[in-house]
């Protein structure tokens, strides 16, 4: 049956299926030049600020088919295709695409880096104008509001008033959510994946655990060392303890089991399973493409954010739609979590579809366990996109 | 319920046909939503399932309707009192534990509720028992003892006293054997029925509150 449905998307999909969108190129908006900065939720203010972002497929001439799709902790404005002389594509590019859920032959894509974030938008390791020396830990504390603030920037200057979906998992989905409590009236859709209505002190402790990692690292100089090099320690023990809690039980055993990389122990500390070895690479890897000081803030930013009792709704009437995505072997954003967004929904009846979907990959399913999503979301977009909903009924 | 008549089951068509148009529908077990894709599209109907299959659910959101996965036994809780103008219950009674909570809460949510079920008191059932000292099994109770999802085995009348102990107001029934309705005898003559429920007047959701405290 899973086959057969699997199929039978394939067939309602345009012709050349799964194209790549090619070369891709990221782009820069500058705005919020003082006097007119960015009034953060902290108090604080920040200014100029700089969104990288990439787009993908074409704005219609109703500018009707734009969607935000809005990245993870580690993530950029890269969702899709590749850059030139890169192996591997953007971070969602089996979902973004010709053909692809996120059709891009009929949809208008963007994607953009979060503030605090280090890929392109102005974060802790970006010039402050004041001094002429990156921000460093005198960056403003950013919250997911205030993420969102500065993308509606960016969509306003795109000229799109309306946007068909934001989409996005984990602190993706956060934003999403934001985007519905902030800008209702802007959203015709919405999906959240694999996400929360705020932190749970589990996940709050694992955030806590990798910032102290990275606070405790000599290097990392009271966030002052962009001219002495990174925590690189700090930070790629930071990453390691999140990739544990992003896979299962299962598929740890699945991918790594009891394996050695040597085929014997070396009766040495070094990596003797291949687990360890695994979580050695990422973390190594982790150290090269992104900030230590950003991931304070990030990290900070998803613990602060806090959309629970009825604050994602306020008792508006609100029309947009929702698209709830968990997955069964995430115990980082467990279905309760997503379970009660729908919650939230039901109670301010506004128009919700839930589905846990079956996976062992963790909280990882999002970015590798394509199928129950691919089908979900090319026709819950394709529905909304056509105005093809549900009847209208008389709602009180 | 295999017989299609114009492409539409004869219960869907019931139920189709009990609906205001342009009213508010929940439908707990929708499964793949072809009734309330039938709603959807004939009606104006605003309609929202709730199914736990997930390969049902992707049917579905293909249909461009709206579903939740959840087991309709953990209750309707999150659901505001008559945000629905109709709740169903089609074809799920009969697999419910909780069967006087479940109708209870539809009818806080629901200004009414439409529950259809099979009849276990349908002619050939009787003689299967009888005759064959069996289990029935009949075109509306199709699976053996030992595979069957159903944990109340229920008849017409059964249903009709259990409404009136619980103080249900039965608005209108209608029983079926295949595409045919039967008006004399349906407790022994119909494979399922039909019953579109409401509470009495003044007694209301916030009056049912009271009473259970």
């Amino acid at each position: 049956m899973i086959a057969s449905l699997k199929g039978e998307s394939l067939e309602t999909a345009p012709e050349g299926c799964n194209r790549s969108l090619g070369i891709v190129e990221t782009q820069y908006y500058t705005f919020a030049e003082p006097p007119e900065a960015l009034r953060l939720e902290s108090g604080g203010t920040l200014g100029p600020v700089t969104l990288a972002y990439e787009t993908y497929g074409t704005l219609n001439r109703e500018r009707s088919n734009a969607i935000l799709v809005l990245h993870a902790l580690s993530g950029d404005a890269h969702a899709a295709g590749f850059h030139p002389g890169e192996e591997a594509p953007g971070w969602w590019d089996a979902m973004i695409g010709p053909g692809k859920p996120f059709d891009t032959d009929r949809y208008f894509v963007i994607c953009s880096n979060v503030i605090g974030g280090c890929k392109g938008s102005t974060g802790p390791s970006s010039l402050d104008p004041r001094t002429g020396k990156p921000y460093g830990t005198k960056f403003p504390f950013i919250t997911i509001a205030d993420m969102v603030h500065a993308q509606r920037r960016l969509i306003d200057f795109l000229g799109i008033e309306k946007l068909l979906c934001v989409a996005g998992g984990s602190m993706g989905g956060m934003q999403a959510l934001q985007w519905v409590a902030s800008y209702p009236e802007r959203v015709r859709s919405a999906i959240p994946v694999a996400t929360a209505l705020k932190h749970s002190p589990q996940q709050i402790a694992f955030n806590e655990v990798g910032r102290q990692s990275i606070m405790a690292d000599p290097a990392w100089r009271e966030g002052n060392y962009y001219e002495t090099g990174q925590p690189e320690r700090g930070l790629s023990v930071a990453r390691m303890i999140g990739h544990i809690t992003f896979m299962s039980d299962r598929s740890m055993e699945e991918k790594f089991s009891r394996k050695l990389k040597n085929g014997q122990l070396s009766f040495k500390f070094d990596a003797d399973f291949e687990v360890e070895g695994y979580l050695r690479y990422r973390g190594a890897n982790f150290v090269k493409r992104f900030d230590a000081n950003s991931y304070l803030y990030i990290t900070k930013a998803m613990d602060y954010f806090d959309l629970s009792g009825g604050k994602l709704i306020n008792g508006r009437a609100i029309d947009t739609r929702f698209l709830v995505i968990s997955f069964q072997s995430d115990w980082l954003y467990p279905a309760y979590q997503s379970q009660e967004i729908v919650r939230q929904l039901k109670l301010n009846q506004v128009d919700a579809t839930y589905c846990e979907l079956r996976a062992t990959y963790g909280h990882d399913a999002f970015l590798v366990e394509l199928e129950g999503q691919t089908t979900l979301i090319h026709h819950f977009l394709e529905k909304t996109y056509r105005g093809e909903r549900n009847g209208n009924g008389n709602r009180r | 319920m295999e017989i299609v008549a114009n492409g539409i089951r004869p219960d869907h068509q019931v139920i189709f046909d009990m609906i205001e148009p342009g009213s508010r529908v929940l439908d707990l077990g929708c499964g793949t939503g072809d009734l309330l894709d039938l709603l959807a599209r004939d009606k104006d109907v605003r309609v929202q399932g709730i199914e736990l299959d997930e390969r049902a659910i992707y049917e579905c959101v293909r249909k461009g309707l709206s579903v939740c996965q959840s087991d309709i036994e953990s209750g309707l809780a999150e659901y505001p009192d008559h945000s629905f103008d109709y709740v169903i219950l089609n074809q799920s009674l009969q697999e419910i534990k909780k069967v006087s909570f479940l109708l209870r809460e539809a009818l806080r949510v629901g200004e009414k509720i439409i529950v259809g079920f099979p009849n276990f008191a349908y002619l050939h059932a009787r003689l299967c028992l009888f005759f064959g000292g069996k289990a029935p099994m009949t075109p509306s109770l199709p699976n053996r003892w030992h595979d069957t999802p159903n944990v109340r085995f229920l008849s017409i009348s059964d249903f009709r006293d259990f409404c009136a102990e619980k103080g249900f107001v039965v608005e209108k029934a209608y029983f079926l054997n295949g595409r045919k309705t039967i008006t004399f005898w349906p407790n022994l003559r119909a494979l399922d029925s039909i019953f579109l429920l409401s509470l009495p007047e003044g007694r209301g959701p916030q009056e049912r509150k009271s009473r259970q405290c």
